[in-house]
């Protein structure tokens, strides 16, 4: 087994696009579940609002890509919108059911052969929509630190990619320091104090769903940017519970839970998938092929899922006292 | 009316028999795997090209056009179950694809497969017409069969929510394991059916009821664990049984290998398989029986007690635990008993579980979350709803039409058709 290359596979991917990625989906989550106990399961339908929005503007439309990116904005807030309406007023299971659904909903919508032609049906969109973007890359080679190296293309995103996370970071520094972000935790914990403060809870919580959605969103741009395509059967329920999973690692509640969450995660993942790859393929574990690698690494995905709720609720920097889970 | 009549008239005169024949690919054909291959002509027999099918299913899609002599040829990647779409935008202008239209399921077990549609003269309005008139009854059957089968899942589900107060995400794969546990047994072991459906409902009652309330929510409402806790410990392990069903059965679809192709019977112009009727049969009889129990027995009535307010029920005497016990048992032994349906009539995969368990969501969202009767009536609407919008949207977005009600009722009822007020704030 060449513990060298598996350990530069998981190293490159723990910084890497799938981690950024999944680091913005986190984040909105931190600040819709992490933050004012919102349960949203269906943070992949703004994924595939940000994704198509770029593609089928750019593509289907003839937009340009800054454009794409408005209406990919524009349309996360308005799917905010819906989302919160019916829910936002009910237990917080009926938000978890919604949301869930509407994931599936859009995924079948955009996988469907009577909007084909917009949306290119189960293909999905390929083309180089984001040409402009990439026309922008200062970087005239790929980047290589040490072990970790990306290709020429893959180094703007991850740059670009990085500098999203701080950004949107630092959003999350600073709200939740602000008398709005603690509007938003006095929500958590109870929201009938909130109410009798004169304080709209129900707009609150919209607020926090919007700021959250665009987070998802920024996600699914860099999702879309990175391979020049989107397909509709990435973009399945599981990718929520992923980002989930991530957070809860790095510590719902906490400013930079995803960003840690993130990078053991995709480090962890690659690891086991590398090294079950490999000692498969050298013949140590003769009941199994390398085609059940996929679904046992995230086997082990639900597992660590079950296990931070029952053991290390918090993660592994966060607070047990700023934790949702007690609620209804 | 009048102008219904008259493009009625119309369209039969026009409709000609079989002239879009798939043949099957033994003829002279360099398919060897699972496939398609055949012919496309117009009704008049002149070959059409550059008409474009596509074979797809969760993980592939593939698409291949007619050629000059109208002949084409599709490989499927893997075996399984695939929707064949002929897309009618590349038909030649006025010739359509008659009734059921331009979609099919196929399943692929091995080798090549054909398939016959039937090309028309006339537009797509002519079709929808003829479709709606003939079409209903055999919608609202297929409706109530399928509705049946979510009711026993939706039960379970709701008699869980109701007496534990959890949401329970890996309520799907409990249909899904329920199934492959029946497929192991007949596909592997090689018991008959009737021998491995008994037996794998009992040991799905045993191992993902008893033992799973037993050895994980229990004592997981004893650490006090909360409710958004223990939903997100049942996403982990859906995600877990999920990804475990995979990387054990694969991810092509599954077949028994008894009574997977049945020919339909006719009744009163509705087509329904013997298996689905006697099926049907077993769901009534046995949520007869569990409403039954939930009514009149001592641990049925202390069922309903604890639904009410577990404190109270505990209170006077009841033991709260024992009685969720039973509902777990009894709501994987439903859902057993629904996966293996599932898998009768259609197939089983390891990701059907995730779909029906929103399709369950929505049931029991509309009849009422908690409510024993809503998760029946529920089931029931939607299942018929379900098939019934495929006369308005694409067969693909029938799902749609369900999760979109649900969105609707939450809107503006949100306790659901049976729910009580206070149950929802």
């Amino acid at each position: 087994m060449d513990i060298v290359f598996v350990l530069e596979q998981a190293l490159t991917q723990s910084i890497g696009i799938q981690a950024i990625i999944y680091c913005l989906a986190a984040a909105g989550l931190n600040i819709q579940f992490g933050y004012t106990g919102l349960l949203n399961f269906g943070q992949v339908a703004f994924m595939i609002v940000g994704g198509y929005s770029i593609a089928a503007t750019v593509l289907s439309f003839g937009g340009s890509f800054w454009t794409a990116l408005v209406v990919g904005i524009i349309s996360s807030l308005i799917l905010s919108l819906i989302l919160g309406l019916p829910t936002l007023r009910l237990r917080a299971d009926y938000l978890a059911i919604v949301t869930i659904a509407t994931s599936e909903i859009l995924r079948l919508v955009v996988r469907s052969v009577a909007l084909r032609e917009w949306f290119g049906g189960v293909n999905g969109l390929n083309g180089k929509f984001a040409a402009q973007f990439y026309a922008l890359n200062p970087y005239q080679s790929g980047i290589g630190i040490g072990p970790i190296n990306f290709s020429q293309n893959d180094s703007w995103v991850v740059t670009i990619g990085w500098i999203l996370v701080a950004i949107v970071i630092l959003i999350t520094f600073l709200l939740t320091r602000s008398p709005w972000g603690r509007i938003l935790k006095g929500i958590r914990e109870d929201e009938e104090a909130i109410r009798s403060l004169g304080k709209s809870v129900y707009w609150y919580k919209m607020q926090a769903l919007m700021l959250g959605g665009v987070m998802g969103t920024l996600a699914g741009f860099i999702f879309a940017i990175a391979s020049q395509s989107v397909q509709p059967d990435s973009y399945v329920p599981d990718v929520t519970f992923f980002a989930y999973t991530i957070l809860l690692l790095g510590g719902a509640a906490r400013v930079f839970g995803p960003v840690v969450g993130s990078i053991i995660f995709w480090f962890l993942l690659v690891f086991i998938g590398q090294t079950l790859d490999q000692t498969i393929s050298a013949g140590y574990i003769p009941f199994l092929t390398s085609t059940q690698v996929g679904p046992i690494r995230f086997i082990f995905v639900g597992i660590g899922l079950m296990c931070l709720i029952i053991f290390r609720p918090q993660g592994i920097f966060g607070d047990r006292k700023e934790l949702a889970l007690g609620g209804r | 009316m009048f102008k219904r009549s008259v493009s009625r008239g119309l369209f039969t005169s026009f409709l000609l028999s079989i002239f879009l024949t798939v043949f099957m690919g033994a003829q002279a054909s360099a398919l060897e795997g699972p496939g398609i291959t055949g012919k496309i002509s117009d009704p008049s027999g002149k070959p059409l090209s550059g008409v474009s099918i596509t074979l797809a299913n969760d993980e592939n899609s593939v698409t291949g056009v007619t050629d000059q002599n109208g002949q084409f040829e599709i490989a499927a990647p893997t075996a399984g179950k695939y929707l064949v779409t002929i897309d009618v935008s590349s038909l030649p202008e006025g010739i359509s694809i008659a009734d059921p239209g331009p979609q099919r399921e196929i399943v692929f077990i091995q080798g090549p497969k054909g398939l016959i549609f039937k090309t028309q003269v006339g537009t797509s309005a002519d079709q929808i017409i003829e479709k709606r008139d003939s079409k209903v009854p055999q919608l609202i059957v297929d409706g109530l069969l399928f509705g049946l089968t979510i009711a026993l899942g939706a039960m379970g589900l709701n008699l869980i929510f109701g007496t534990t107060g959890l949401t329970n995400f890996s309520h799907g794969e409990l249909l899904t394991f329920g199934a492959f546990t029946a497929w192991t047994l007949n596909y592997l072991v090689g018991l008959n059916m009737l021998l491995a459906v008994p037996l794998s409902l009992m040991m799905s009652a045993f191992l993902w009821g008893w033992v799973q309330n037993r050895y994980l929510w229990k004592p997981l409402r004893r650490r006090g664990t909360g409710l958004m806790g223990m939903m997100i410990v049942s996403i982990g392990l859906a995600l877990t049984l999920r990804y475990t069903a995979l990387a054990t059965f694969g991810g092509s679809p599954r077949n028994y290998n008894q009574y997977a192709a049945q020919p339909g019977l006719n009744i009163f112009g509705v087509a329904v398989t013997p298996k689905a009727i006697i099926l049907a049969v077993i769901e009534i009889v046995v949520l007869a029986i569990v409403l039954y129990w939930l009514k009149n027995s001592k641990i049925g009535k202390a069922t309903r007690a604890v639904r009410d307010n577990p404190d109270l029920a505990s209170a006077t005497g009841i033991d709260v635990e024992r009685v969720i016990s039973y509902v777990w048992t009894l709501g994987a032994f439903l859902a057993a008993l629904a996966g293996i349906t599932i898998g009768i009539n259609q197939d089983v995969s390891w990701r059907m579980g995730q779909i029906l368990l929103l399709i369950m969501f929505a049931s029991v969202t509309l009849g009422g979350l908690g409510t024993i009767y809503g998760a029946l009536i529920g089931s029931l609407t939607i299942g018929v709803l379900i098939q019934v919008s495929t006369l308005v949207i694409p067969t693909e977005l029938k799902t749609v039409s369900a999760l979109f009600v649900m969105i609707l009722m939450l809107l503006f009822r949100p306790q659901g058709i049976l729910g009580k007020r206070e149950r929802v704030g």
